[in-house]
């Protein structure tokens, strides 16, 4: 953790983000990374070895209802928030067959 | 002014009409809101056609509820069914929900006036409202200083008579430190208490709503109404909550209230003195002081900084321009994603995205998010140990008074550091709330916090209620 992080990682993790960032925000981002991950390497000296994570604060195992049919959204109140639709689903530019 | 509760009463007596309450505060923002900004939407014509239909419901002989006729204001990160909400994000600019929160669905059941929704630190990410996409609130106690954020806008608009009450959400302290910037009643209940439903999730292990008002009964009285288990939230707690307008009368006799001997140094001389005042409020109000110790209090920040995005990293995901809000046209997907996310999200949120992708990808996950849940842990266990001592803790809501516009500059860690004293109860899901008890430096609001442990919200209550109690008294100096 002691290595700064380098603008090649930022890039990296902004593609992984689906960010397009700018080349100044790569900069800007990589500078700011890197100062707040060398406050947050305080917790390096904790001894940690024997403690659980704990991911989330109340005790609640998979929560499941009754499977009975609910009334759902409107399909059409749905879409029409939606950037492009047609035919009843989202629509989107090309998937497949680019090469990505 | 009057307080939430009377106004409920007036209005389910036939002695106030809805109608009349509603005009009263939308006069009151014709007046200031061109000043203040807290809102992102002014709903007059909704308002005033859900307050015609409380009225009406009165005339009738039927009761509207415990908040008959009482204009709320919601932050807008919550969802109103086909009401523009927008997480104060250029990505969801003009989006309208198909759906209703759940605590929308209660407060209407309780007869309650929605006014409008109140601006944010885009996607409640931020200490100050200054990172909303459609400009900053600005505090109405000094209007060159900010309300505290992340919930500004909710805080701001209570403060300034806008709204009765309000509702916002915390995650790191976003209602807890803007109620005390702003000298308001702030609320983070414990984790699940109240249903997240069509709560925009930021940090889902983080996240909960809860209220704002001018008095710690009317918090009461709004917490009661919207508290409770709720069948879409699975991770709202399947249990009954206890009256907490009930608890408030109930005094601090033989309330242990613990002072944490290592608490993180970095408040204002003039905040540290507010806190040793209420020390000395509610011993003398019959508490008993102890002292305890929560020695990874201050490693609750990176620990805070490292889950908070993570989670958010995978929230914010689904912002991809294909089923809501912005879309930035591309050649194929992959591309329109990278491009609609560069145009949509604000400086802020994109560096949580990548702090938070970060912590997660692969050769660091173990380093930061592994070990963050680890701090986590360390911090709730201490916690509980603490509360075998002591029924509430006090500590300040935040190290300092509203500060002015742009003093923490682009160095994101300053503004970090607003929220050192609010996280902790993030992370172990416990409740804690700020109480305005008097003012610190130029006369600005100074906020007191209470926590308290798991499902002890009765006993946070009772404590600020008596804090509140000494300053309408006049005590408390």
């Amino acid at each position: 953790m002691s290595e700064r992080i380098s603008a090649e990682v930022v890039a990296k993790v902004a593609r992984l983000a689906r960010l397009d960032l700018t080349p100044e925000e790569i900069e800007r981002t990589t500078t700011q990374l890197a100062d707040m991950l060398e406050h947050f390497a305080d917790i390096d000296a904790l001894q940690l070895d024997d403690v659980a994570p704990m991911a989330q604060p109340y005790p609640l195992d998979n929560v499941f209802r009754e499977d009975v049919i609910a009334p759902g959204l409107d399909r059409d109140e749905v879409l029409a928030a939606a950037p492009s639709a047609e035919h009843g689903r989202f629509r989107v530019p090309p998937i497949i067959g680019l090469d990505l | 002014m009057a307080s939430a509760i009377e106004i409920a009463a007036g209005v389910r007596s036939g002695a106030l009409k809805a109608v009349d309450v509603v005009e009263q505060h939308l006069a009151t923002i014709a007046e200031r809101e061109p000043e203040i900004h807290a809102f992102n939407l002014v709903m007059a014509d909704q308002a005033r056609a859900t307050a015609e239909s409380v009225d009406a419901l009165v005339a009738a002989g039927g009761d509207p509820g415990p908040l008959a006729g009482v204009p709320i204001a919601l932050k807008d990160n919550m969802c109103t069914r086909g009401v523009p909400t927008t997480c104060s994000s250029k990505i969801l600019a003009g989006w309208k929900p198909p759906y209703d929160a759940t605590i929308v669905t209660k407060l209407a059941a309780a007869g309650a006036v929605v006014i409008g929704k109140t601006n944010l630190d885009e996607f409640a990410m931020g200490s100050s409202t200054e990172n909303s996409a459609f400009g900053p609130t600005r505090n109405p106690h000094d209007t060159s200083r900010v309300p505290g954020g992340s919930s500004g806008g909710s805080a701001a608009a209570v403060a300034a008579g806008f709204a009765s009450v309000g509702l916002g959400s915390d995650t790191g302290g976003s209602i807890r430190q803007p109620a005390a910037l702003c000298g308001v009643v702030g609320v983070k209940p414990t984790y699940g208490y109240v249903s997240r439903y069509g709560l925009i999730a930021f940090a889902s292990s983080l996240d909960q709503i809860g209220p704002f008002a001018n008095s710690v009964a009317d918090a009461a009285q709004l917490l009661d109404v919207i508290g409770g288990h709720d069948p879409m939230d699975s991770t709202s707690i399947p249990l009954e909550h206890p009256s907490l307008l009930d608890a408030i009368d109930h005094g601090v006799e033989g309330l242990r209230v613990g002072r944490i001997t290592d608490l993180p140094e970095g408040a204002d001389p003039d905040v540290n003195e507010r806190v040793e005042v209420a020390f000395d409020t509610l011993r003398a109000a019959g508490a008993t002081i102890v002292d305890v110790q929560v020695p990874a209090f201050t490693f609750g920040l990176t620990a805070y900084y490292l889950i908070a995005p993570a989670e958010a990293s995978s929230n914010l995901a689904r912002y991809d321009g294909v089923r809501y809000g912005l879309r930035v046209d591309a050649e194929d997907t992959n591309a329109m994603y990278g491009v609609t996310r560069a145009a949509g999200f604000g400086d802020e949120v994109k560096r949580r995205i990548m702090l938070g992708t970060y912590a997660l990808s692969a050769g660091y996950y173990d380093a930061y998010y592994g070990k963050a849940l680890k701090v986590r842990r360390l911090i709730h266990d201490e916690f509980e140990r603490a509360y075998q001592d002591a029924d509430v803790l006090l500590t300040p809501a935040s190290p300092s008074v509203a500060f002015p516009f742009g003093a923490k500059g682009d160095n994101p860690l300053a503004m970090y550091l607003c929220d050192v004293y609010t996280i902790p109860a993030n992370l172990t899901g416990q409740p804690g709330m700020s109480v305005p008890f008097g003012t610190g430096a130029d006369d600005l609001p100074v906020g007191v916090q209470v926590l308290a442990g798991t499902l002890c919200e009765p006993q946070m209550f009772r404590a600020a209620a008596a804090l509140e109690r000494a300053i309408t008294q006049g005590l408390g100096k």
